[in-house]
């Protein structure tokens, strides 16, 4: 009996230890492979003609989580034309992918809003660093709860709404209820893209409002509150929610294109510096006419291809007629 | 082994080490003024001229972990009495169980129940959009009612069998005798689990970041939106850079909290020395 | 009031609300499983999840939060023992104890967010080992350590003195003692403990989301050679886990049947916190049963 108790004690004992010794491996192997990737993509570039399939190495980008389907989307198509090639996408947020791609920890940093935006102040030498690549555009339309009884608002209507002199829908023509604003917090891209776009100011936050970060919770949210008003993508536009007319204007794929429509916005993919070969036939991809025509990824998962925008805007928001 | 002991020291120290230096410096930068970020009741870090007052987070922390602690602690301490003093043998069989199983159950599940149920629920019973301070609290108060349980009942079961029986001697009702001897005695170490749960209440993030609305404000009622610190941090994060003011001020709002964690343990501490007097 | 009307009102009082979690807690588990079992299948367990089509499944989160957890165990386990036993056995009572007794509280009363953020600081930038599933198993490994190490010393603790004082009586060395007398009694406990934290680790959302990323890129399942990075078992890849896909899918999911999804997800992660509070009673039993049938047949 003594013996079978020493024998289940080894057991348990040996286990533990041989686990320890595996994960000792695991890590040091893996830590000098993972080395060995980044390391290859640096010196392999260089060397890689374009001609396509035998291209190589790693790509890491991070940022945006509302440009991170499509990248990952298009990064499988990619990949599998490219064997070689290994791209890893990841979310964060518009402000980790801008840090992350500043500080050279990864090779393509997403955002919604332009580098300019958030590198600021001290900052801003790392913005200049940073180079554009424009992939997409997300445009953005004013929703409210069904019952809101409005079918259109103007520019100033949706700003005394944000700033709080409108409290009651009857005051802007629609029905005699409270309003209730699911705004998104200050620091999020989609809240500066309306706030310059269709407010043309920025707003302060009103005692009450209701903040998400995420379009699945605000649409939630629109949807069952009584006399509720936010903003949302148009991918996310369902028949959950009531989506209005800007000054009278559609906000359709269309309109966004001819640039009637006006708030909407880049989806900004940053390299540190001109591209590397692998880093740039991935991007060349992402706005080829593959990726961004009629039937292509862009399209399918609601956002507007850019190589089809008529009209251009630089950082402070100018406007031009391609 | 000495060695594994050695590695804890040096993680909590790392740990207090980079959270601290990250967090002081929206301070030494000069951006913000130490009184300024926790009085102020200003918070738009995106307006031309910038105002970092975190007082509304901090308030509401304190807010939402004080209702849940008042939600918890009566229905914890009337269980952990069921379980040692009502019924002692099938109670603890029944709830000790459902306890284990409330403590596992994930956060993100809370939320996400917290928002499917008790949201709506609130907007149709009391004003307000349902979403606010008192549904952040309910939720919180469901999460901590393990831990409360569970200590307090610790509590209670090592208590000598010979107070209890002296009380009954004396013609002491039940009643009279938990209110009279087992509570009185057994207080210091209730409050323990009271201030263990309200640790982990201050420091939930995701629960009750779904359910309790973000607006940046000192709420002025129950059922209206609010913040927390840890509700600002998960939503702010990752749309700030790294260094900028926005982002240092969030970190001395992770600073908070973990400066709070240190008054959290030390009040148990001295719970817990009052305890053995 | 008479003492004994005001006796039975609190009796009353107190088995109401205790009864009330009861009904709490099962009113939770037949919300969550009633809402989500009927989403569940073996394809929802196993298939990708689709971005805007229905149909998705949450087949590679499911298998990193396994995986996840195992490396987790794997990193928290010896180290948890270790330096559980050293608290308990070696180190002399004093100042420096106290002092690692109260660092262990603090370090497992840290909010998860708190750990999160260190994780990001630390391992994802500093240590640029980016969004990886390493990364999130080292910020797990920050707050399930010092529970195991809680969990082991507790254990040694309640091992009766006799035991040990006869080993020494024996002539046995210390190690000996630790090895073949203290750890098998306290093994039990120390297990169910093990296990019931693994249920923690399994649910974690806020400090993964900083750490082990919220993607999941294309995994092979065929392709099992650790150091390829469409392979499952690749440390280096980011991971979702199914915590933090809830999360993910409730706030930004566009597939329109994200609530769905969302409560399958919160099913699935609810039954397996259930299966790890059986599995810990189970083993526990068994273990102690088996340790101990020696004992009292000689």
């Amino acid at each position: 009996m003594q013996f079978r108790k020493t024998w289940v004690m080894a057991l348990a004992l040996t286990s533990v230890v041989a686990l320890s010794a595996c994960g000792n491996n695991n890590g040091g192997n893996n830590a000098a492979t993972n080395n060995g990737g980044k390391n290859a993509a640096a010196t392999n570039a260089p060397t890689e003609t374009s001609s396509g399939t035998d291209l190589s190495g790693s790509i890491l980008a991070s940022g945006s989580t509302a440009l991170q389907p499509l990248v990952e989307q298009v990064a499988e198509k990619f990949m599998k034309t490219n064997k070689g090639v290994d791209i890893q996408v990841q979310g964060g947020g518009s402000g980790t992918g801008l840090t992350q791609v500043a500080e050279k920890q990864v090779d393509i940093g997403n955002s919604d809003v332009f580098a300019q935006e958030k590198l600021k102040d001290a900052d801003a030498e790392k913005a200049k660093a940073l180079v554009d690549h424009q992939v997409a555009v997300v445009a953005i339309a004013a929703v409210t709860h069904k019952d809101a009884g409005v079918d259109t608002l103007t520019k100033q209507q949706l700003v005394d709404i944000f700033t709080g002199k409108v409290t009651n829908w009857k005051e802007v023509g629609g029905a005699d209820q409270k309003i209730q604003i699911i705004n998104r917090p200050s620091s999020s891209g989609t809240r500066a893209t309306f706030e310059n776009f269709a407010l043309g100011t920025k707003t302060e936050d009103l005692q009450g409002s209701i903040q998400e970060d995420s379009s699945g919770t605000v649409k939630k949210m629109i949807g069952e509150t009584p006399g509720a008003i936010g903003y949302l993508a148009l991918s996310y536009l369902d028949d959950s929610v009531k989506t209005l007319k800007y000054d009278g204007v559609e906000p359709s794929v269309d309109n966004v294109i001819t640039g009637k429509y006006p708030v909407w916005a880049y989806e900004h993919m940053y390299t540190n510096g001109e591209p590397t070969e692998v880093v740039k036939a991935f991007l060349d991809y992402m706005v080829s006419d593959e990726v961004q025509n009629e039937n292509g990824d862009v399209v399918e998962l609601g956002y507007i291809p850019a190589v089809k925008m008529q009209v251009s805007r630089d950082v402070a928001g100018k406007v031009t007629t391609k | 082994m000495s060695f594994c002991v050695l590695l804890l020291i040096v993680i909590i120290i790392s740990m207090v080490y980079f959270v601290a230096s990250k967090g002081i410096s929206t301070f030494t930068s000069g951006d913000v003024k130490v009184s300024e970020f926790l009085f102020g009741t200003k918070w738009s870090p995106e307006a031309d001229t910038p105002s970092y007052g975190a007082f509304p987070f901090i308030a509401g922390s304190f807010l939402v972990t004080l209702i849940a602690a008042l939600i918890a602690s009566p229905l914890s301490i009337c269980a952990a009495l069921f379980m040692t003093e009502i019924v002692p043998g099938w109670g603890k069989k029944l709830l000790q169980p459902v306890i284990e199983l409330l403590s596992g159950i994930p956060s993100v599940v809370y939320g996400f129940v917290g928002l499917s149920v008790i949201v709506p629920f609130l907007r149709n019973t009391f004003p307000g959009q349902g979403i606010g301070v008192a549904a952040g609290a309910l939720v919180l108060s469901v999460m901590i009612l393990p831990t409360i349980t569970s200590v307090a009942a610790d509590a209670l079961a090592s208590l000598p069998q010979n107070l209890k029986e002296s009380s009954f001697a004396l013609g002491a009702t039940r009643w009279q005798t938990i209110a009279r001897v087992i509570l009185p005695t057994t207080f210091p170490a209730i409050m323990t689990g009271v201030v263990l749960g309200m640790a982990r209440a201050f420091g939930e993030a995701l629960a009750v970041q779904m359910v309790i609305g973000n607006a940046p404000f000192v709420p002025r009622s129950l059922f209206e939106s609010a913040s927390t610190l840890t509700s600002v941090i998960t939503l702010s994060m990752g749309n700030t850079t790294m260094g900028s003011p926005q982002n240092n001020a969030l970190w001395s709002m992770a600073l908070v909290l973990m400066l709070m964690t240190f008054v959290f343990v030390l009040l148990v501490r001295m719970l817990e020395r009052r305890n053995k007097i | 009031m008479k003492p004994r009307t005001a006796d039975k009102i609190a009796t009353a009082l107190i088995v109401f609300f205790a009864l009330l979690i009861v009904a709490i807690l099962v009113g939770l588990l037949g919300y969550i499983l009633i809402r989500g079992l009927n989403h569940i299948s073996w394809d929802f367990l196993t298939s990708a999840p689709q971005k805007i089509r229905a149909g998705g499944g949450v087949g590679p989160q499911l298998f990193n939060s396994i995986y996840l957890l195992v490396l987790t165990l794997i990193i928290t386990v010896p180290l948890g023992l270790g330096a559980g036993i050293f608290m308990a056995e070696y180190a002399r009572p004093g100042k420096l104890t106290n002092f690692i007794r109260l660092i262990v509280e603090v370090l497992s009363s840290f909010p998860s967010i708190v750990v999160g953020l260190f994780g990001l600081l630390l391992i994802v930038n500093t240590f640029n080992l980016g969004f990886s599933l390493v990364s999130g198993a080292l910020a797990l490994t920050f707050f399930n350590l010092p529970l195991m190490v809680r969990i082991t010393e507790q254990a040694f603790r309640t091992v009766p003195k006799q035991q040990k004082e006869a080993g020494f009586a024996l002539g046995l060395s210390k190690w000996k003692i630790v090895t073949t007398v203290l750890l098998p009694v306290a093994l039990p406990t120390i297990i169910t403990g093990t296990i019931l934290s693994a249920g923690r680790v399994f649910g974690e959302a806020a400090a993964l989301m900083f750490t082990a990323g919220m993607s999941s890129p294309r995994l092979d399942f065929t392709n099992w050679n650790p150091a390829s990075a469409t392979s499952p078992l690749n440390p280096f890849r980011p991971a979702e886990t199914l915590a933090v896909h809830i999360w993910k899918v409730n706030s930004e999911g566009l597939a329109p049947d994200a609530i769905q999804i969302a409560a399958g997800a919160s099913a699935v992660l609810v039954i397996t916190v259930l299966i790890f509070n059986l599995a810990a009673r189970y083993f526990g039993r068994l273990i102690y049963r088996k340790l101990t049938a020696s004992k009292r047949m000689s």
